[in-house]
């Protein structure tokens, strides 16, 4: 990846944003008087914000530049992380579930936990919790740092304290509160300042159907069906092998639509915890359905970036090549040492040589090419890694995004670009920071380290914690970027953690036969089946060990057939499916052996069977949230037929 | 509470706009940093665009403000509307 070079007007919009970001933290410190107006922003938010919070929240840059390189490598099946992945689930939790998060009181989601169930459930999601959101917000900021030392030369360290210098000012001062207004003027910023980007890209392919025509071109290059980047669902129906993301029907709607997608949206404190600063109970259930819109229409600004840019690079009147991986620090020296020995004699061994000194793969005729003129008269230093560099065919999916964006803006949209990156990775951590917050100043310090002080103590604790918050993050951030193998560790904790969860909260909210016993031993026991499933299963194409797998070559076997997976999403979404319905079954096996310990009038406001119905009926027809959720499903499917 | 979100949207995005107003009538737009012709001055335009998004924003705000008196910023804060509904 070329560094950038920035003019004075990409500057000056990164300034003017970060100057508003925190002057909105500094003008919102004087209106917080209690913990409840810091942490949980006092419920006081219309639902238009907290709405485009919600999703913003969910947002994190690494999704941004996910997405396209999913696009590119996927195509418009990429959607289903938006469309079946996310959609029901926002909806859903709209119209059922928010009613218990909001009626009940409970600040946070692991006091719903304490009050349905008991202590340990409420434990056992809070410290994972809190534990993740650091993790997270690190990160972000290793993501960032390493970005901008890429793209910019800022030093790493340099780059890293600045921004978290920026998210720390403006959460300190503002809360919750300055977290979701910024969140807003995020998800702004990221739709005006990739919209651009997406306009001049299909101006410049030729339009939709031009870019269908190449995608066909693309499928079949990779030996796929002519539809496969350019239908939705047709590839996933054909079964695993008939798609580049390797899953099948039933794992995509079963492990991804429902068990990670319900299982993220309905509990995952980051975002409920944005509709749950709402002003009153209608805009709480309106939140997730207000965030459910821009949600549908996002892969057009996200995933089509991805689907222009491999379709651009097969057209040879364009010259646009998909980005390659970068040749590590660490591999030159050998590269280098491998080409200025390597004669046109020696030409096949030297190549064979030099892939295996880098482990990526490179063009053979440019070698050839390379090692002739080099054997001619010595090329410069410069001139030999940069062709080198060249002759790389791997490709980069994270730079696509990037590389459109420098294809495409000028200096002045070249700004509004980067800075819409930069200020997703910011709230990623901001977001992260004001849940783990709330998480450890409510259910971990109030709860259990020092109950009874007053308001004013737990508002200082909570600023404190922001500082904390912060200064763990940065830790992580360095963690991640010297250890990224026992960051993948930590990740995939976190799914284990992550997959069974959805069982106990349906079950706690629509069976009010479900005990504390039950809850807990059955979360516990769907993480244990994770990592159960996870040491048993393997994608097809890696090897036994962090990926999965190892309980084979741990007992000297070949991983057999039916623990094969044919990719790591399908080994994902069915390791999701496994988890909950251990979680589902075995907390309803136990909670039918155990005693329930909550009496009906404390389990009022909290299930489904013991609580009044919410009267939609003073409310516009057309507002209320069962028949938005409705439009909304209506809208989602004609997108998907659309898409078929 | 207490701030209309209106007010630093409509504010930042019409000094964006006005930013790339500038940057598209003094040094062009025409072209992109890598040097593809791109057919329009794209920075007027869409700093055009983002001006005006950033003007309504702020005649939103300046509505909202209007209709309800400002009063009461310490008192029945968790009562009054923030924002505009």
């Amino acid at each position: 990846m070329q560094p950038i070079h920035l003019a004075w007007v990409d500057y000056a919009i990164l300034l003017a944003y970060t100057a508003f970001v925190i002057g909105i933290g500094w003008t919102l410190r004087r209106f917080l008087k209690t913990s409840a107006d810091y942490l949980t922003s006092g419920r006081s938010i219309p639902a238009w914000v907290t709405g485009l919070a919600f999703m913003a929240a969910n947002l994190g840059a690494l999704e941004l530049v996910g997405m396209a390189a999913n696009g590119a490598q996927y195509g418009i099946a990429t959607a289903h992380f938006y469309w079946v992945g996310a959609i029901p689930a926002m909806i859903f939790l709209a119209v059922f579930m928010m009613p218990f998060y909001y009626g009940s009181k409970a600040r946070s989601v692991p006091e719903y936990l304490n009050m349905r169930f008991d202590y340990r459930t409420r434990c056992l999601n809070s410290i994972t919790f809190a534990v993740m959101t650091v993790f997270s917000s690190g990160i972000s900021m290793d993501a960032l740092a390493r970005l901008l030392n890429l793209l910019l030369g800022w030093d790493y360290n340099f780059a890293l304290l600045v921004t978290s210098a920026v998210v720390l000012v403006y959460v300190l001062k503002g809360g919750l509160t300055s977290a979701i207004y910024t969140e807003v003027l995020q998800f702004f910023m990221i739709v005006l300042g990739f919209a651009p980007v997406v306009w001049l890209g299909m101006k410049d392919i030729g339009g939709w159907h031009v870019l269908k025509e190449n995608l066909q071109t693309v499928a079949s290059n990779n030996g796929y069906a002519p539809d496969a980047w350019s239908s939705a669902w047709k590839p996933i129906l054909a079964g695993a092998s008939s798609n580049p993301m390797g899953v099948g029907v039933f794992p995509m709607v079963f492990g991804l639509g429902f068990v990670l997608s319900f299982g993220y949206w309905c509990t995952n404190f980051l975002v409920v915890q944005r509709a749950m600063a709402a002003k009153d109970m209608s805009a709480a259930r309106r939140t997730p359905l207000i965030a459910a819109v821009p949600k549908m229409l996002f892969p057009a600004l996200v995933i089509l970036p991805g689907m222009i840019a491999v379709a651009l690079a097969i057209m040879p009147t364009k010259s646009y090549r998909l980005p390659s991986v970068s040749i590590p620090d660490s591999a030159w020296a050998a590269v280098m040492a491998d080409i200025q020995s390597a004669t046109p004699a020696t030409a096949e061994t030297a190549f064979a040589k030099i892939q295996q000194d880098v482990h990526l793969h490179f063009d053979k005729a440019k070698i050839a090419d390379l090692i002739r003129a080099n054997t001619a008269s010595p090329l410069p230093q410069d001139t030999l890694k940069a062709r080198l560099q060249d002759a790389v065919t791997d490709t980069y999916y994270n730079g696509v995004i990037l590389s459109l964006v420098t294809r495409y803006c000028p200096s002045g949209l070249l700004g509004l670009a980067l800075t819409a990156l930069l200020a997703s990775f910011m709230s990623g951590m901001a977001g992260n920071v004001t849940a783990f917050n709330t998480i450890w100043t409510y259910d971990l310090y109030q709860a259990y380290i020092a109950k009874d002080k007053s308001d004013r103590h737990y508002f200082i604790v909570g600023q404190a914690t922001t500082v904390v918050g912060i200064i763990l993050s940065i830790f992580c951030a360095y963690f991640a970027s010297h250890y990224s193998n026992a960051m993948n560790i930590v990740q995939l904790v976190f799914g284990f953690v992550n997959a069974p969860l959805f069982a106990t909260f349906l079950l706690g909210m629509f069976w009010a036969r479900t005990t504390a016993t039950g809850a807990f031993l059955g979360l516990l026991g769907g993480t244990l089946t994770s990592a159960v499933f996870h040491a048993l299963t393997l994608a097809s194409g890696d090897l036994p060990g962090i990926k999965g797998g190892y309980w084979w070559s741990l007992t000297g076997h070949a991983v057999p057939p039916l623990c094969q997976m044919p990719s790591e999403m399908a080994q994902n979404f069915w390791l999701a499916s496994f988890a909950f319905t251990v979680c589902f079954l075995l907390t309803i096996g136990i909670s039918l052996v155990t005693r329930q310990t909550k009496t009906n009038e404390e389990l009022k406001g909290l299930v489904y069977s013991l609580t009044p119905k919410i009267k939609d009926h003073e409310q516009h027809f057309l507002l209320r949230p069962a028949v938005l959720g409705v439009i909304l499903l209506i809208a989602c499917a004609i997108l998907n037929i659309l898409f078929w | 509470m207490g701030l209309d979100i209106r007010w630093p949207i409509g504010l930042m995005f019409s000094l964006i706009g006005a930013l790339l107003i500038i940057e598209g009538a003094v040094a062009g737009g025409a072209t992109s940093v890598t040097g593809l012709p791109l057919g329009a001055n794209v920075n007027l335009l869409w700093g055009i665009l983002l001006l005006i998004f950033g003007v309504l924003m702020l005649l939103g705000a300046l509505r909202a403000s209007h209709k309800k008196p400002e009063g009461g910023e310490g008192n029945n804060r968790s009562h009054a509307p923030a924002g505009g509904a």
